[in-house]
């Protein structure tokens, strides 16, 4: 039995573990590693904002409005300029990545929690609960959600934490058909039909067997939510009824920058440019996660 | 078929007499509408006579049946900011955003669908790869901006249109770009899946072997088999637009019913607020039962589910 050879020769013609299989196809994928570079970038800005930014982003200096940035003839003092008030607009920008990441990530987690718990309900139960689970996501289709969100933020405030639950509220519409039909596939399996049998209760089957299965499709549209949210959440602030002034959003600072459109478009050139490369990295990360973690064969 | 779509429209009635009383109850969650009629520093007396006046001291479900019955015959009220029928206001500012609407989901269409076919046609080719690239910026750029910067390109820089309002036709050209290329990526992904599944079957081989013209076929045989799916996420798209204008009517200061909204949502002029709320959502159900007929009768393996 203790044939060392034989089993070295065996841990070599072995087929590479899933994890490892995962990480090689993640490696590959061009668009997964630079999606997951660039946001891990944007992160980590968030995160250190405070050691990175050179100045207060809320403390305002009227001597020196509008100072343009480095690369439109600007000093190194404010490296993107200053706004209107005087404010450093790179400590700004820093700032408001937490603002913006902040927000996709706890809205797409409360949508993502809305969301799978319909979708896994319609979609392991089947019949009547199915169709209350699909009438109540067409209920939140049929109501438009930038009215309902500008309505909601106008009625109860502009503060962070109503902008995120109005976004997480009725974001959720993709987790529920996703996470629907991806648990009719998985209903359909042995190994559910197995547990059944073995006597497991319900939520240990919903929790234990079915959450797992469907985790990998979960994964994707939780990024893909995240750009969606980041997206609104620029919009409603930009509208002027997301997150208020003087916290630094960069939706919030295109909508400033607007007035002096014609003659310093850079104020609204750089949170744009700053949002279009978080999305982009984001949208890319999600078909990035899709493409690796879905079967051999498929695309 | 007709068992289908009574199905259909019962469902559709269910889920619009549910919005209705969403919007309906929007204004309960806003506080004490007496308050916000009579405006600030108004007497304990007048509020309660406006509450009276209004009839907001009755029964939450007496007011939302007569609300919605009203609504029915076209009456919403009266604006509490502009001091005019909502109905008026409404219908002069409707036509702006349905032809915005259109016309974006023409350049939609006109943009998205030969790209998904020449990108299915020639897959991993640079069209492919173009294809795919102007879906994924299309997903990722904010409209806001997107609007912003063709308006500095555009209009301040090379002074090609005006900036904002439609007093000339080509007022229209920008805001049809804008929100034509936000439902350009979903209907491109479509249909080149449509068309890739759709030039793998039997028949289109079939149609090469016997040496059918390729581009007939790409576009007769083929196109006209996976554009089913594609025309009723156009119609669901066209419903999410015109709810969703109300961005791209700011930017360009277009004076249709998504400008109303947001000049109603910022003054807290609640009858107009859920009369638009209502009305976007009607026009999103009527689009999606269209959708879901248009199908069964193109494809009448859908019929039976």
């Amino acid at each position: 039995m203790s044939d060392i050879p034989m089993t070295e020769a065996a841990a070599i013609t072995a087929p590479p573990s899933p994890a490892r299989l995962l990480a090689r196809k993640a490696l590959r994928h061009r668009g997964f590693m630079l999606g997951l570079v660039v946001v891990g970038f944007i992160t980590l800005v968030a995160v250190f904002a405070p050691f990175l930014a050179p100045h207060d982003p809320y403390k305002q200096d009227l001597l020196a409005r509008m100072a343009r940035p480095v690369f439109l003839g600007g000093d190194w003092k404010h490296i993107l300029g200053t706004d209107a008030l005087g404010r450093d607009y790179l400590s700004r920008m820093l700032y408001g990545a937490r603002v913006s990441l902040m927000i996709g990530l706890v809205a797409a987690m409360i949508s993502a929690v809305i969301g799978t718990t319909l979708g896994i309900l319609g979609g392991y139960f089947g019949g009547k609960v199915d169709a209350v689970v699909m009438f109540i996501v067409s209920v939140r289709l049929a109501l438009p959600a930038t009215l309902v969100a500008l309505a909601v933020v106008a009625l109860f405030g502009g503060s962070l934490t109503v902008v995120v639950l109005v976004l997480g509220f009725l974001l959720w519409d993709r987790f529920a058909v996703v996470m629907r039909s991806a648990t009719m596939q998985v209903r359909q399996m042995d190994y559910i039909a197995a547990a059944e049998v073995l006597g497991a209760s319900l939520p240990r089957i919903l929790w234990k067997d079915v959450l797992p299965n469907v985790m990998n499709a979960l994964i994707v549209i939780i990024t893909l939510e995240m750009a969606h949210a980041i997206i609104l959440e620029a919009a409603l602030s930009f509208l002027g009824l997301g997150v208020q002034p003087p916290t630094p959003s960069w939706g919030l600072m295109i909508s400033e920058g607007k007035e002096m459109l014609l003659f310093e478009s850079w104020l609204i050139t750089i949170p744009g440019i700053a949002l279009f490369i978080l999305l982009l990295a984001i949208n890319v990360l999600g078909d990035g996660i899709r493409d690796i973690t879905a079967p051999e064969g498929r695309n | 078929m007709l068992k289908f779509i009574s199905m259909k429209l019962g469902l559709a009635l269910l889920v619009a007499l549910t919005v209705s009383f969403i919007s309906f109850i929007l204004l309960y969650m806003a506080g004490d509408p007496a308050v916000s009629i009579a405006g600030e520093g108004a007497t304990a007396d007048v509020i309660a006579a406006i509450r009276q006046q209004y009839g907001f001291d009755r029964p939450l479900l007496a007011q939302y049946i007569e609300w919605l019955m009203r609504a029915l015959s076209g009456d919403f009220g009266m604006s509490y900011y502009f001091k005019m029928p909502v109905s008026d206001m409404v219908a002069e500012r409707l036509p702006v955003t349905i032809t915005i609407g259109v016309l974006g989901m023409g350049f939609a269409l006109v943009l998205a669908i030969p790209m998904g076919v020449l990108a299915a046609a020639f897959p991993n080719s640079w069209l492919d790869r173009l294809a795919l690239g102007i879906a994924v910026v299309g997903q990722a750029i904010p409209s806001f901006w997107f609007g912003l910067i063709l308006i500095v390109i555009f209009s301040v820089n090379l002074g090609l249109v005006p900036a904002s309002g439609t007093r000339h036709w080509t007022g229209y050209i920008l805001p049809m770009i804008v929100l034509g290329y936000y439902a350009t990526p979903a209907i491109m992904r479509l249909t080149r899946a449509g068309m890739l599944e759709v030039l793998s079957a039997d028949y289109i081989r079939t149609a090469r072997a016997k040496g059918l013209n390729w581009r007939s076929i790409l576009f007769k045989h083929a196109l006209r088999n996976a554009i089913i799916p594609v025309v009723s996420l156009a119609a669901v798209q066209l419903g999410f637009m015109f709810g969703g204008s109300v961005v791209v009517e700011t930017i360009f200061a277009l004076h249709g019913a998504g400008f109303l909204a947001w000049e109603s949502i910022s003054r807290n002029d609640l009858p107009t607020m859920q009369a638009l709320i209502l009305i976007f959502s009607m026009f999103y159900i009527g689009f999606t039962l269209l959708a879901d007929i248009l199908n069964a009768w193109l494809d009448p393996r859908l019929r039976s589910g």
